[in-house]
């Protein structure tokens, strides 16, 4: 009996670690966003809030270009998922359902994708990319967070409906639906948990990506890229706002994302 | 109502022949029963019908009309599938209003057919519940009350009580027979399970490696097998098969086993004589007595199985080995002798060569 409680003590103490590992950076980083620029020099550090203000945040988003960079990427993001579900979903559903030549092969040239360095691609893509017309632009950042964000779009699509059984869309074309009724009224459904993961997936690889979004624009970054160009000339307590700015729109998203995970119908998705 | 027609049907996967010239015809309202070892083709043989799968060669007929092209919603037809196919995130009200829905049908005819289909499924209850809150055998009924619910022509069944534990499979077994009859809908059910077979259908074709190789009534099946498979595979215990030679005996034939011989009588034994036989014999069909007597076998008994309703011998006779049902008074030890009686009218001759069942019943009447 006295073991017992050992190895619940041990979980508890790891969970309590790697929570505190995650949450602490973001409570501090949080913190000094919203802590009146002396307080954020000062030293040691208060862990309690304190000297509460907005001084730090109105001066990083009055700084020139923040707002701009950061409406482009919330469009390069929001872009992004469009194109990397609508064109990964389907490619997922394929690899999870049909047999078809060269399936492997596939599957292999979509996670190979990612083995070419971007920074070898970089040049070419920006001189296409000026030639095309579509340099410094929303759609152009957008499109290379695409192709960064579609192999994983289509891994995790296509376990998502490997784990949906294919009877229960043969049972919706016995009762009546086409193949793509069935897949709209039961597949896409019951895949909605997992396509919201794979949403999270494809937003945050887009809103964190620094390098593409810094060689294509110039004028009109994103905000990484702005955040980038900027840092090293910056005050301490910008790069705190800054950091807020880029981490706070990940953690609504999954925390938006996060009802569909755990909300499927006591999750039956087998 | 309609009825179905299979016509030298062929499936492949690969260099796989799944199903392999199947002719099948079902009559319109009636119950059959594909039967036969898991990988047979069964299945596929089913699916081909709903359209789940495309035909190699051969056409489908449902209903009079050519299905083969068809996809599988304008095939009037409804699948239970094995897994029930239940759909996770609607209730089972909607569940059974699927197919309803999906033909456009009014609320009115809608509610009114759910309501009707639950009832007869019993599983009014559980209209408002998700499936993951019921057990499995609630969750078969629904799968077979979504089923009945569009009144399709025809009712397509993949081993549709397979995934429930014994008792319940049992008592499903005859409340879904009860209910079909009632219905008089044309029925395709597939199962492994030969009990099942014999016991729900009117016919059963019994398949082997994509062939149908045996179409009757489940009683011809059992005691008329067309070949030494379907004899081995249907029933508890399966056939005896013994090894026999037939020779002329004065007005009649002498039938030798390894064990022993006992004469058999009879105008047509003739045909039998001389040639490479085997002797099959279902296990009631062999008396057990503790004396010799005029015609009866030795055998030794190896195993006595006590079933209640009757005892299950194996015995041992010269070389072979046969299974027995004796009288549930009878008790004889093992190592003790026992004579045996083979009732000529129930033997199944079959070939030694190929397996196959002669037509001909010498000494039937």
């Amino acid at each position: 009996m006295k073991a017992a409680w050992l190895p619940r003590v041990a979980l508890h103490a790891g969970a309590v670690i790697l929570s505190l590992w995650v949450v602490l950076p973001i409570y501090f980083i949080t913190l000094a966003a919203f802590s009146t620029q002396d307080a954020v020099y000062k030293y040691p550090k208060n862990l309690v809030p304190q000297d509460l203000s907005t001084e730090t945040m109105r001066f990083f988003l009055n700084s020139a270009g923040v707002v701009d960079s950061l409406q482009r990427s919330v469009f390069v993001a929001a872009l992004t998922l469009l194109f990397a579900l609508g064109v990964g979903t389907p490619a997922g559903y394929a690899i999870a359902r049909f047999v078809f030549r060269g399936a492997n092969g596939f599957r292999l040239a979509v996670v190979s994708t990612r083995a070419f360095p971007i920074v070898i691609l970089s040049i070419p893509l920006a001189v296409t990319y000026i030639r095309w017309g579509i340099d410094d632009s929303v759609l152009g950042v957008a499109l290379a967070h695409t192709a960064l964000a579609l192999p994983f779009a289509v891994l995790v699509t296509s376990s998502v409906f490997a784990g949906i059984s294919v009877e229960l869309e043969e049972a919706a074309m016995t009762l009546g639906c086409s193949r793509m009724a069935a897949f709209r009224k039961i597949a896409l459904p019951l895949a909605l948990p997992g396509l919201a993961a794979a949403a999270i997936f494809v937003f945050i690889i887009s809103w964190n990506e620094v390098f593409a979004a810094s060689i294509l624009t110039l004028r009109n970054p994103t905000l990484p890229a702005q955040v980038l160009s900027v840092l090293n000339e910056s005050a301490l307590p910008f790069r705190f706002a800054g950091g807020f700015f880029l981490l706070a729109p990940s953690l609504i998203v999954i925390f938006v994302i996060r009802k569909y995970l755990f909300n499927m119908w006591g999750r039956v998705v087998k | 109502m309609a009825a179905v027609r299979f016509e030298s049907v062929r499936k492949t996967f690969g260099n796989v022949t799944a199903v392999d010239d199947v002719d099948l015809d079902v009559a319109d309202g009636e119950f059959i029963v594909l039967l036969g070892p898991s990988g047979c083709g069964k299945t596929t043989l089913l699916r081909c019908l709903a359209g789940l799968e495309k035909v190699d060669g051969g056409r489908v007929h449902i209903g009079g009309r050519d299905a083969t092209d068809l996809p599988p919603r304008r095939r009037s037809i409804a699948m239970v599938f094995q897994s029930y196919a239940v759909f996770p995130h609607m209730k089972v009200r909607d569940n059974i209003a699927f197919g309803l829905r999906m033909q456009k049908e009014s609320r009115s005819t809608i509610e009114e057919r759910v309501g009707s289909a639950a009832a007869l499924l019993q599983i009014e209850e559980y209209l408002d519940r998700y499936p993951a809150q019921l057990s499995g055998g609630q969750r078969q009924r629904v799968a077979v009350a979504r089923a009945i619910a569009t009144k399709a022509d025809v009712l397509l069944m993949d081993e549709a009580l397979s995934n429930l534990d014994a008792l319940l499979r049992m008592e499903a077994r005859a409340e879904l027979k009860a209910l079909l009859q009632k219905l008089r809908t044309t029925t395709i059910y597939v199962t492994h399970d030969q009990i099942e077979a014999l016991s729900m259908g009117d016919r059963v074709a019994v398949m082997r490696s994509g062939r149908t190789i045996q179409v009757d009534s489940p009683l011809t099946v059992y005691d008329n097998p067309a070949d030494m498979f379907v004899g081995g595979f249907i029933g508890t215990p399966p056939m005896n098969f013994l090894e026999a030679d037939v020779s002329p005996n004065g007005s009649g034939s002498v039938v030798r086993l390894s064990g022993g011989s006992f004469p058999l009588a009879g105008a047509d034994t003739a045909s039998l004589n001389g040639r490479k036989l085997v002797l099959g014999i279902r296990a009631e069909a062999i008396g057990v007595e503790r004396e010799p007597g005029e015609g009866l076998i030795r055998a030794t008994v190896v195993v006595n199985e006590p079933l209640g309703s009757h005892n299950l011998l194996t015995v041992r006779s010269g070389e072979d080995l046969l299974k027995v049902s004796a009288r549930p008074d009878l008790f004889p030890p093992p190592d003790s002798d026992v004579w045996l009686r083979i009732e000529p009218d129930r033997i199944r001759w079959m070939d030694r060569e190929t397996r196959s069942a002669l037509d001909l019943r010498p000494a039937a009447v």
